[in-house]
């Protein structure tokens, strides 16, 4: 399944994932067993009385190389100091989920050889303004320590981190062999830092900007690259807000044989686009920019656009659309029957424009869009897309009160048509519980379920009661479900059946649900596998907080904001565990004397409180 | 165990812990104050701040938008509201780039906002921290290295203050603050 990962930026579905750090006897004891035991299954017997010790690490070393997953490196790290040892100097790629769950000092004291970093900085609900800015989450520290420990670094996946310009340069200067730059949903930077990552990387394969806020400079970025033959494989920029130089452009894709992946931002119009097509056949994965042009074309020298796409037999990838003038769109349908990933999802396409093109896609596995297809579009794609994986709808007029086009009607139709479905985030206005009952018996697959009904508190349109018979099939019969994300009218029934049911559940996100504490406590009673938590406006207190604190040490985070949670309960937890982080973040004018917490955001940490944090956040 | 369910005691509020219902009055005196938010927001300005919610089983959803809320990224809010906000424009704000001679970074401002000269340089005073010195009808600004200039529609680079601020607003299409012997060269008599 040719998955173009990058394009899923706002899913989480990272693997299992056991803390980043020693011995579990360095964190306060659990009762929960260290689940990264579990994936250790028959040893291998060493016999370690007959072989002299440096003998064995050659041979610890020479295997341990073939280890990939982090999982499995995490749990071999904990078998003896040595394979400890062997483990940290073969790991060549490193994930850190939580930016200040560890020091970079701590990163490069343990592991020597590192390759390729993934970070991840700010907590998912601050992408929705629930947090002030400047928080934190900065790549500097990152950058300037590794900077000295790791020559050899190739490549950097960041989430959610401030990076500035300043970082951008330093990496540039510091790693010779660098190839790949990766950031999602980052901010601080602009396009005068891209301009000296593309003229000082030499090597670069991937330059991905992705959902991210990118200054616009004024710099010539594209023509700042070399002027000879590049190594670029993936050229993503469609979130850069910002005029291109398109005659550099052009001649930068004509000297990127490898290129494969090409995501163009708005500024790049359709003419421009079909130029760049006819160039550069033998892209996977396709960007089109704005798919219109500014002034009127003259129809007679208008260029033939399907001829452009249907020189491109390769593209299974599209996207973009970003001001789509429908009237062209029919130029795509060379490419339909060969799209295993579409994402109309900047495009407002009613159902009629979309229909004769979603008809031809019989091997689509992921599709986004915007609610504009309605119900019946839903319905042309569970009749064709039999392959869907992943399905993302996204709303056209994200308020509470606008008009939903799409409803149970859409959801029931994909639950019916698209069996192998595995992920799907769904918004809408009005939402059954028989739908939702319908999806956890047709699409057994599941393992992400995030269902946004906007109105808050709102009930099963047809009978009026809460949606917990809904989520709580969901648990119960969707036997894989990692991701869940709940909304409606929901009692603290629905989290009885998660804290029952959702045992391989990793991540969840509450907002405006429970009736009381009780809720919360089923699931930190319960889902044994839990290691996000994100909960806003609902009503949990101190007791509910205080029943989880046998497991937050085995969790990457939990934040509740608008919540009922007292200062003082926050400082209970915090003085009982010290190596977990209480963040309190208020607004910029807090109220001193108020008990009241806002926001709490709470993860573990082996290297104590962070030093950056800003005025408005009260470390515990 | 149901001595936890204690709604009361759970209730959200925004008033201190013992006051009684503080809410109502609150939330219209947040909804007044739009731009004096507490909250970094999106350039969407009809976003209201609301810190927290009620327990509304009895009330339904109000107008007012919630902060965040649907949890949809402003990023992908605003750029499928292009094509809107264009027809739009008129009336939404005239936003023009500032730069400056030295800065790395650019700044978008909207002139609207504004109701004179004296504001508009007070705010690019300290939006790029500098200061313009005081303006002379015939010799232009003296007293700093700093001079405030704009593009006009033709291409031409103006002294700011030098036509009625109605004009300006109309014909500006870009500000730059330049320094140095260039900004001498136009701040006299030109």
């Amino acid at each position: 399944m040719t998955q173009d990962r990058s394009e899923m930026s706002e899913d989480d579905d990272d693997q299992q994932s056991s803390p980043l750090d020693l011995p579990s006897t360095a964190i306060a004891s659990s009762s929960t067993p260290n689940k990264s035991r579990n994936c250790i299954s028959s040893s291998v017997t060493l016999k370690s009385q007959t072989f002299p010790d440096h003998v064995l690490e050659n041979v610890l070393e020479n295997v341990l190389q073939f280890l990939d997953s982090r999982c499995d490196r995490n749990a071999a790290s904990l078998v003896c100091k040595s394979w400890w040892r062997v483990e940290a100097l073969t790991r060549s790629e490193v994930f850190i989920g939580n930016c200040y769950a560890l020091s970079p000092a701590r990163l490069t004291q343990r592991f020597k050889r590192v390759r390729s970093l993934v970070l991840k900085g700010k907590p998912r609900f601050a992408d929705f303004n629930l947090m002030p800015p400047d928080w934190g989450a900065n790549f500097a520290p990152w950058v300037s320590t590794m900077a000295k420990a790791y020559p050899w670094l190739e490549k950097v996946d960041l989430k959610r981190m401030f990076v500035t310009d300043d970082d951008l340069a330093l990496l540039a200067d510091s790693f010779p062999g660098f190839k790949e730059l990766i950031l999602v949903c980052c901010e601080g930077f602009g396009t005068s830092g891209i301009a000296i990552v593309t003229n000082k990387c030499r090597k670069l394969k991937v330059l991905d900007l992705i959902e991210s806020e990118v200054t616009d400079d004024e710099v010539d970025w594209i023509s700042c690259f070399p002027e000879d033959v590049t190594c670029l494989e993936s050229l993503a920029f469609d979130c850069v807000e910002a005029p291109i130089n398109f005659k550099a452009l052009e001649g930068l894709v004509a000297r990127s044989p490898f290129l494969k992946k090409l995501r163009l931002n708005r500024f790049v119009s359709l003419v421009e686009l079909h130029r760049l097509l006819l160039g550069a056949p033998q892209l996977t994965s396709l960007g089109t920019g704005s798919f219109s042009h500014d002034e009127e074309p003259r129809s007679e020298q208008e260029p033939d656009y399907a001829a452009a796409f249907r020189a491109c037999k390769s593209v299974v990838c599209l996207s973009g659309f970003r001001e789509l003038m429908p009237e062209y769109l029919p130029a795509i349908f060379p490419v339909c029957a060969n799209l295993t990933s579409l994402n109309f999802s900047y495009a407002n396409i009613s159902p009629d424009m979309f229909k004769p093109i979603i008809l031809n896609c019989h091997k689509l596995q992921v599709f986004w869009a915007l609610d504009s297809i309605c119900d019946e579009g839903l319905q042309a794609v569970a009749a064709t897309c039999k392959e869907l994986r992943e399905l993302r709808i996204f709303p056209f007029d994200p308020r509470e009160d606008s008009e939903g086009p799409v409803s149970e009607l859409g959801l029931q139709a994909i639950s019916e048509g698209c069996r192998k479905l595995e992920s799907i985030l769904y918004f809408c206005q009005r939402m059954t519980n028989a739908a939702v009952i319908a999806m956890s018996e047709n699409c057994p697959e599941l393992t992400v379920f995030r269902l946004c009904i906007m109105g808050r508190h709102r009930p099963d349109h047809v009978t009026g009661k809460p949606m917990d018979e809904g989520f709580g099939a969901i648990v119960k019969n969707c036997k894989k479900l990692t991701r869940l994300a709940v909304s409606g009218l929901l009692t603290d029934q629905a989290f009885r059946y998660m804290g029952e049911y959702g045992k391989l559940v990793r991540t969840l996100s509450v907002a405006f649900a429970g009736d009381s504490d009780m809720a919360l406590r089923h699931v930190l009673e319960g889902c044994p596998r839990l290691q996000k938590l994100e909960i806003r406006d609902s009503p949990f207190g101190d007791v509910a907080l205080r029943s989880g604190m046998h497991r937050y040490y085995n969790m990457r985070f939990v934040w509740m904001s608008a919540c009922s949670l007292s200062k003082g309960c926050c400082k209970d937890i915090a003085r009982v565990m010290p190596n977990l982080v209480v963040e309190v973040i208020g607004s910029d004018d807090d109220d001193d004397n108020r008990d009241y917490v806002e926001t709490l955001y709470m993860y573990r940490s082996l290297d104590g409180p962070r030093n950056d944090a800003p005025k408005f956040v009260t470390i515990l | 165990m149901d001595e936890f369910v204690n709604l009361k005691e759970t209730e959200l509020r925004l008033g201190l812990p013992g006051t009684d219902n503080v809410c109502e009055e609150k939330e219209s005196i947040i909804s007044c104050c739009n731009n004096n938010n507490k909250r970094a927001l999106s350039s969407d300005n009809e976003k209201e701040n609301e810190s927290s919610s009620r327990k509304t089983e009895t009330s339904p959803p109000r107008k007012a938008q919630i902060v965040g809320w649907p949890p949809v990224r402003s990023y992908r809010k605003n750029n499928i509201q292009t094509k809107k906000n264009e027809s739009e424009h008129e009336g939404q704000g005239i936003y023009v780039k500032v730069s400056m001679d030295g800065a790395p970074y650019l700044r978008k401002i909207d002139l609207s906002c504004y109701k004179g000269y004296s504001e508009l340089l007070k705010a690019l005073e300290v939006m790029f921290k500098f200061s313009v010195g005081e303006y002379f009808e015939r010799d232009g600004y003296k007293g700093s290295d700093f001079v405030p200039t704009y593009e006009d529609k033709d291409g031409d680079w103006m002294l700011i203050g030098d036509v009625p601020w109605e004009m300006f607003i109309c014909t500006c299409k870009r500000l730059r603050i330049m320094k140095g012997s260039e900004a001498k060269c136009l701040s006299c008599g030109v």
